[in-house]
């Protein structure tokens, strides 16, 4: 894992909202859909966090400070930030799915006082596998937001936090479900549970919002590559709101 | 004008030439390969005369006609897409010097194709990807230029395949929309004929120049006749009224199950249909990684990589890559783009290996549905 920032050259780049991706390209290589992971009040910098795993990201993992490398975007329907404001906000993050949750975390604690209570609830696979581990300790020292992190499995040397899924976090926090906007980023199987706990929660599936990860090409909804049942991901999505696709979700492979 | 006439074999090459002068590309039906395929053409005695195809699914065939009709088959392998949205496009190239790199995009094609010989399931399936390609809010530039210059010379079916069901999607044997010229081929009176339409004004202009005669009360009632017998001839029927609600409704069928275990997921379905629009990139460069370059290319759902994620395929079963080609064609299109994807052509039927027919697995799920609630 790590972070790679961007300094735009050319045109001043669009300003991207939180959830939002862009396709990268390492020249030669190919091009890659990542989530925006930075803090969108630094609109100048652009910010992924990428995970080395096939040959687009390791060519971009290998690019030296300096190098040049392709950018298009930003693309698709982001967290939905405005209906957000003013109320209580949860934060459910599995693995990798903290990094495109990151960009709306900094926003909500940049306007800490537009929210309710903000909660971040997060599931690694064991601690060495937590994100942005700094970034969340100096997030718990403060006393606004609530930070939650488990670990599916962990040695009791290394770690005295939480074990088990994230959905154990969520019945010890503490918020109004009936007045809540949660936003979900993880495996589509960490979603599916999620959601379903938010909704035993009480948080109504019309205020729960999933980001999807597909395949992709194109981002403009031309290539095919990630169709989930009627909808393009990389155009109608990534962030859906859960009771527009919980149907979907229900067919494996859909 | 008068927008009807008639036309010999002769007349007809007066229309190749017509063309030609005017600079369009010609591309139309030629035997080659033991098959009618589509291709560059100079004229009259390019064109397949006296042969047609015997289509069943899984199977293809050339045989001789009794008689010379230039037109007298359904359709092969190729589609107008080979032109209009070719499998293979360059988007862009790159040049690295020190650290900078400069990108120079593809410019759209200037080519002008004349298409000889589209059929009116071949015009529906032009107008489907023009919904997918320019009725978004992303225009293809590629698609765009090669569609406005293109010059269409439909043909109405005199035939119908065995693997045909236009009349159940609505999309022929009639044509009826989105052509320059439309011909009608008449065999019989003893007097090889063609019956032309005109459909636009370019096509107006063309057919004024042709050495045609009226066409006669005669002429167009034996070339409605020539429609009507092939309407009457479907080799496959379908019914589509209610496609959306019966697949999606069973998406946990049995009948997927089954269908993947003769599915050998080669994509050649995907490859000849008309209306499959999936593409890929792929990324070049040469061995110094100073110049590289983007290329688009047909990509299909049947395989591995398309829903590769960093996880794992999220289709990693044939169950479930047959189920999204066949519900996309037939369902999900419709969510997308206002229409179905299918129209009733047969290639997938034909140009399987196995000879799957999406008719008679639509008829396998309709006749024995899932209970309600299985599906979405």
């Amino acid at each position: 894992m790590w972070t790679l920032e961007i300094e735009p050259s050319g045109p001043a780049p669009v300003a991207a909202a939180p959830g939002q991706f862009n396709m990268l390209t390492a020249f030669g290589v190919g091009e890659a859909a990542i989530s925006l992971s930075g803090d969108p009040a630094e609109p100048g910098r652009l910010v992924h966090t990428i995970r080395a795993v096939g040959p687009v990201s390791r060519a971009l993992a290998q690019l030296r400070p300096g190098a040049a490398l392709g950018l298009r975007g930003p693309f698709g329907a982001g967290w939905p930030m405005a209906e957000a404001a003013g109320r209580d906000v949860v934060i459910m993050a599995g693995g990798l799915g903290l990094a495109p949750l990151r960009t709306a975390i900094h926003r909500l604690l940049t306007e800490r006082a537009r929210y309710g209570q903000v909660l971040v609830l997060y599931g690694a696979r064991s601690p060495a596998d937590i994100l942005f581990r700094r970034e969340l300790e100096t997030w718990r020292r403060r006393l606004d937001v609530e930070i939650e992190v488990t670990v599916d499995h962990a040695a009791v040397s290394d770690w005295r936090g939480h074990v088990g899924v994230v959905t154990t976090l969520l019945g010890r926090a503490s918020f109004d479900p009936a007045n809540t906007v949660a936003l979900v980023c993880g495996p589509e199987i960490m979603m599916r549970f999620s959601a379903a706990a938010l909704a035993d929660a009480g948080v109504r599936a019309e205020a729960t919002y999933l980001s999807m990860e597909r395949n992709m090409k194109c981002a403009i909804g031309l290539c095919g590559h990630c169709q989930f049942g009627p909808v393009f991901i990389c155009r109608d999505g990534p962030v859906f709101r859960y009771d527009r696709i919980a149907a979907l979700l229900r067919h494996k492979e859909l | 004008m008068d927008n009807q006439s008639v036309l010999t074999a002769a007349g007809l090459q007066a229309l190749f030439d017509s063309l030609r002068r005017r600079g369009y590309r010609i591309v139309g039906p030629k035997v080659r390969d033991g098959a009618i395929v589509y291709d560059d053409i100079e004229g009259v005695p390019d064109l397949p005369q006296g042969w047609t195809d015997e289509q069943a699914p899984g199977r293809y065939r050339l045989a001789r006609r009794d008689d010379e009709a230039l037109f007298g088959y359904a359709i092969g392998p190729h589609s107008w897409k080979a032109f209009l949205h070719p499998s293979v496009q360059r988007l862009w190239k790159s040049r690295r010097e020190g650290e900078e790199v400069a990108i120079t995009p593809e410019p759209p094609s200037a080519e002008r194709f004349a298409f000889i010989g589209v059929r009116a399931c071949e015009l529906k399936a032009i107008a489907v990807q023009d919904q997918v390609f320019l009725g978004g809010a992303h225009v293809d530039a590629h698609y765009r230029a090669r569609r406005e210059g293109a010059f269409v010379v439909a043909v109405n079916c005199a035939e119908a395949g065995g693997t045909c069901f236009c009349v159940s999607m609505k999309s022929g044997p009639r044509v009826d929309a989105g052509y320059d010229l439309a011909l009608t081929e008449i065999m019989d009176g003893g007097e090889h004929r063609f019956v032309v339409e005109a459909g636009s004004a370019g096509g107006g202009e063309v057919l004024a120049e042709l050495p045609g005669r009226a066409a006669t009360e005669g002429d167009l009632a034996a070339a409605e006749a020539v429609v009507e017998r092939t309407a009457a001839s479907m080799g496959r029927q379908m019914r589509s009224d209610d496609l959306h609600e019966l697949l999606l409704a069973n998406l946990e069928h049995p009948r997927w199950d089954e269908v993947a275990d003769r599915c050998l997921t080669c994509g050649n379905c995907t490859m000849v249909c008309p209306t499959c629009f999936c593409t890929s990139v792929e990324d070049s460069s040469d061995l110094a990684g100073v110049e590289s370059s983007r290329s688009r290319r047909w990509d299909s759902c049947f395989t591995m990589d398309f829903t590769h994620v960093p996880s794992g395929s999220v289709r990693a079963s044939a169950r479930s890559r047959y189920r999204q080609w066949m519900t996309h064609k037939l369902a999900t299109w419709i969510d997308q783009f206002g229409t179905s994807g299918c129209v009733g052509c047969g290639r997938c039927l034909t140009w399987c290996p196995v000879g799957i027919d999406i008719t008679e697995e639509v008829r396998a799920i309709r006749d024995n549905p899932m209970e309600r609630g299985g599906g979405t």
